[in-house]
């Protein structure tokens, strides 16, 4: 069920993209699929009842783990993938704004029906 | 209710990205955006990773800054008109089918609650590796730093590359310094 729901979220991204004709509106859209995509990646890692994959206080002392943290940490590898995925989603964010604005500096408007003909 | 506070997490963000989507006003639009992006910093944190949570909010902070740079002092922002509507129904139908068809593949996954690395032994997996000796091999306290500091350094390298790229695009699409000075000389 609630992998339903985070699915009902990347759709919702994608019928942005899909049918929104303002160019920050689609880019809105693939923000939204982001979220949804790494909501999701970690919802996959999740343990009932679980703890953050961070050792305490006594196991870092004596340097080695014990079973109440292997029995009970969450999946650190999603992660430590989305937390790569998350930064580069903000570099592709600054890379597809500076197109709108760009494109807004040039034809006057966000419309994508409105930007068809080629200039400069 | 099992896992209420996720539903009602989930729902908040699905709410928002809904009233971002169908808002007319841009600014409206991206501010809602904003909302859902901290509502999933809070799942994240309810759903034990912290590292993630932190990043999700600097991130957030960054991305709403970069958002309303391009709505405001904008003057024809209102147009968010649809397509005709034939396509709007085709292209709704056409999600409709993949999120029905979507939902069947979840039942392949394991439980949500029960991840697949503790469905077989410990330490046959990646995951259950990093667990147990990432804190011997490693000497992090932190599993996720081990991991994208240590085990997938290689990994982090690529992202800073992808990282400076992007960058490196955005600035060259925005400058208009050099543009000019092509233009003057002869």
């Amino acid at each position: 069920m609630l992998y339903s729901m985070c699915f009902l979220l990347f759709i919702i991204g994608l019928y942005c993209v899909l049918v929104k004709k303002n160019m920050v509106k689609i880019v809105l859209g693939i923000v939204i699929m982001e979220y949804a995509v790494n909501l999701f990646l970690i919802m996959l890692g999740y343990r009932l009842g679980g703890i953050a994959p961070i050792v305490g206080q006594n196991d870092y002392a004596s340097g080695a783990v014990d079973a109440s943290f292997t029995q009970a940490s969450v999946d650190p590898l999603p992660q430590a993938m989305v937390l790569t995925a998350i930064v580069i989603s903000l570099g592709s964010l600054a890379l597809m704004i500076s197109i709108c604005i760009r494109t807004y500096e040039r034809y006057g408007t966000f419309d994508i029906t409105q930007i068809r003909r080629l200039k400069g | 209710m099992e896992h209420l506070e996720f539903y009602i997490l989930l729902l908040f963000v699905i709410i928002g990205s809904l009233v971002a989507v169908e808002t007319k006003n841009l600014l409206s639009a991206v501010i809602c955006i904003g909302a859902a992006g901290f509502g999933g910093s809070l799942m994240f944190l309810f759903l034990r990773a912290p590292d993630i949570a932190i990043t999700q909010i600097v991130v957030e902070v960054l991305a709403l800054v970069i958002l309303i740079r391009v709505t405001i002092s904008r003057d024809k922002t209102f147009i968010s008109g649809d397509w005709e509507l034939v396509g709007v129904l085709f292209s709704v139908g056409f999600l409709l089918i993949i999120f029905l068809a979507g939902t069947q593949v979840f039942d392949a996954l394991p439980e949500f609650g029960s991840p697949s690395f503790i469905a077989n032994n410990h330490g046959d997996t990646a995951s259950g590796h990093y667990i147990q000796e990432g804190l011997s091999e490693t000497g992090a306290a932190n599993i996720v730093t081990s991991v994208i500091l240590d085990y997938r350094a290689y990994d982090t390298l690529g992202e800073a590359t992808v990282l400076f790229t992007s960058i490196l695009g955005a600035v060259v699409i925005l400058r208009k310094q050099s543009r000019n000075r092509l233009e003057t000389e002869p």
